[in-house]
């Protein structure tokens, strides 16, 4: 007799479309899918119980490995927090070299999602253009830090060293060129006909979900909240730079790629207007060698390039911390992606996973 | 010298004589597929920025696709064991074998074709057609789940796409009152199909993309989702049988879209002491560097969005054309 029957099918962990080791179970009715579970936890390190061990300058190359994309930022957060808890005040060099390296590491995170997503859907070109303008990104934080990804060049009180010469102007030279690619980037993909009907519509959530699920980031921005702690809770010297949060109203796939393509572009208006400030000064302040934090607690809050990362540390006042722990935007992010999941078609598991924008290493912390 | 063969006795020696020269196609069309592959990459390098293979065979890599063929023919050949194995082994046969057997007809100069028959066209798209059967058993037979869905999709996708392929070419077929392809040639000595059928040509362009499993259409093996696809389980020369066949199609869909539209080795005005192979290279290398040229961009579209377009674009456009062609060809017989 003839009969239909639902599959049960493994997405992952190893699989090319869900970059790096998540795997997705989901139960499908031909094409159609019925329900997805996602399981995490096969890059999990330990990053909060290891920490508890390690004094807090030792805690930076840990922070490299979550998101490995936007390492910078994850140096900063730890930094800042520290920071605050002791109450640091540091030099105005520091922080621009601090911003413009997020900034940087801002752009290069959305050209490698911008290229693999269009991978994901079938085109294999963006991402080599994508590639090579982050390698240009890749080069000029390996002058800086000496490592190409794994930085580890953010310090309690400053940065590691200060920029070798010329690498200011370098900088500065890199931001017309991006903006230039970018115009191309738009010619190629993002009027595309295919493309368009791809993302258009998919994946499509509310404002008042987005919010219940604790998005942030481009999810968050993508239903028209504009929430940037940049603008919102300003750290750092952002409020010295004039920049826009550029949000969508749709909440769908596009609206997502739309909100990430224009913070490049305000993401080249920071490091513009940083360059153009830059001060001479030290680059660390006095802080002693062995970093001792106050007892209590303290909670901060930055914007990453794929949401709101905090970083949380609880003290007893000695060498190590008591308890850290960092909240991760991948890993909330991700959670909105079974409902999104349910109903679709087997084609838009990917473009949809796609647009949340994961990384696995900060998914499983 | 083949039509009198055909006409003979049949004996060991005409057999012989046919073997042979179907070897020697084979050999013409591999060493196609081998090159075809590497200008594949080489342009795909040039427009990505990338050199492309630059190691075995000089500084261009002549020698790259010999050598991977070399290391797919001695890689493990492997077989799931829960799969259809008998299905498992005749898959990319069945898949392959229709690819070869379609080049029988395909006129590349007026002296150089291997069968000159009727119904060139039909016998083209008739057995053309036989090669999903082999992707779709090799999605069946491999066991596993991602090919089933390759499977499936490839047949949804070969259906949708065949019929606006061929009933793009009625209209050629109308115009030319025969299905030889040499006679469809002869009828473009003085304008190309491309000129009289543009529709139909933009209808057949884009359906023998759809049919020769190419980006924007390639869902069946579409990487990013189902992984490889209809041939996930398959390695060594069982997976190399795929590929060729797809290049092979390649091959003769090229041949076909420069013999149908382009005037086939037809020269342009003028410039007709340049030999006709040349004529017909030449057509024949802009076809290939066209396909070449989308595959770079575009992305991929969606099942349902392909079958769509299928039904309710082609289709219609296509059995449009094919009545105006008529139309037309009826008002021109009045007057």
């Amino acid at each position: 007799m003839l009969r239909t029957e639902e599959m049960l099918l493994n997405v992952g962990p190893q699989h090319p479309s869900t970059h790096g080791v998540f795997r997705l179970v989901i139960k499908i009715d031909g094409e159609i899918i019925k329900e997805a579970t996602p399981v995490i936890g096969y890059l999990h390190r330990g990053t909060e119980k290891l920490a508890e061990n390690l004094q807090y300058t030792q805690i930076i190359p840990y922070t490299d490995r979550l998101d490995y994309l936007a390492a910078m930022t994850n140096n900063y957060v730890l930094c800042h927090a520290v920071e605050t808890m002791m109450g640091v005040e540091i030099p105005e060099r520091a922080e621009y070299l601090r911003v413009i390296a997020m900034e940087l590491g801002r752009v290069a995170s959305h050209l490698v999602w911008w290229g693999t997503y269009l991978l994901d859907i079938g085109a294999t070109s963006p991402f080599l253009y994508a590639f090579r303008e982050r390698e240009m990104i890749v080069n000029l934080l390996t002058e800086l830090s000496g490592a190409r990804l794994t930085f580890n060049y953010m310090r309690v009180g400053g940065v590691k060293w200060d920029a070798p010469e010329d690498w200011i102007a370098k900088v500065a030279e890199f931001v017309p060129y991006m903006r230039e690619q970018l115009a191309g980037y738009h010619e190629l993909v993002t009027g595309n006909e295919i493309f368009v009907n791809r993302v258009k519509g998919v994946g499509i959530y509310s404002k008042e979900e987005a919010l219940q699920y604790s998005l942030s980031g481009a999810n968050l921005r993508c239903t028209g909240v504009k929430w940037d702690l940049r603008k919102n809770e300003p750290y750092s010297i952002y409020d010295r730079f004039t920049f826009d949060v550029p949000t969508r109203e749709e909440g769908d796939a596009f609206s997502r790629y739309h909100c990430r393509m224009e913070e490049i572009e305000e993401s080249l208006k920071i490091i513009e207007q940083a360059v153009e400030q830059f001060p001479e000064g030290p680059v660390l302040a006095k802080v002693p060698k062995i970093i001792k934090v106050p007892k209590g607690e303290a909670f901060v809050r930055i914007e990453s390039p794929r949401g709101e990362i905090g970083c949380y540390i609880a003290s007893e006042g000695k060498k190590e911390p008591y308890r850290l722990k960092f909240r991760r935007p991948s890993f909330y992010n991700l959670q909105i992606l079974p409902k999104l999941l349910e109903g679709e078609n087997m084609a838009n598991l990917i473009t949809i996973l796609g647009a949340i924008d994961i990384v696995l290493g900060e998914v499983d912390g | 010298m083949i039509k009198d063969l055909l006409h003979s006795a049949p004996s060991l020696l005409n057999f012989g004589i046919f073997f042979g020269l179907a070897v020697l196609l084979l050999f013409v069309v591999l060493g196609f597929v081998t090159y075809g592959i590497l200008s594949e990459r080489k342009i795909m390098g040039f427009m990505q920025m990338r050199v492309g293979p630059n190691q075995i065979g000089g500084k261009w890599g002549l020698l790259q696709t010999v050598a991977d063929v070399l290391k797919l023919l001695i890689k493990e050949d492997t077989i799931p064991k829960k799969a259809d194995k008998p299905l498992y082994i005749l898959a990319p046969v069945i898949a392959f074998a229709p690819a070869f057997m379609v080049l029988a007809t395909l006129p590349f100069t007026d002296a150089f074709q291997f069968a000159d028959i009727g119904v060139g066209l039909l016998y083209y798209m008739a057995i053309s057609g036989i090669s999903t059967i082999g992707i779709v058993t090799a999605g069946w037979a491999s066991n596993n789940k991602y090919s089933l869905i390759g499977g499936m999709r490839a047949a949804a996708q070969m259906i949708s796409y065949e019929i606006p392929l061929v009933m793009s070419l009625v209209g050629i077929v109308l115009i030319t009152g025969s299905l030889n392809l040499n006679d469809i040639v002869a009828a473009q000595e003085k304008v190309w199909f491309i000129f009289l059928q543009p529709v139909a040509f933009i209808v057949f362009f884009i359906a023998s993309v759809a049919e020769l499993n190419r980006v924007p259409f390639d869902l069946p093996e579409a990487e990013s989702e189902l992984v490889a696809g209809y041939h996930v389980e398959y390695s060594g020369f069982r997976w190399a049988f795929f590929m060729l066949s797809e290049y092979v199609y390649m091959f003769a869909m090229a041949t076909l879209t420069t013999v149908l539209f382009l005037g086939g080795w037809n020269s342009i005005p003028f410039l007709d002491f340049i030999p006709a192979a040349i004529w017909f290279g030449l057509k024949f290398s802009a076809v290939f560097y066209i396909l070449v040229w989308i595959r770079v961009t575009f992305p991929r579209i969606r099942a349902d969005q392909l079958m769509e377009f299928g039904w309710k674009v082609l289709l219609p456009v296509a059995l449009a054309n094919i009545f105006l062609t008529a139309l037309i060809k009826e008002l021109l017989n009045l007057f």
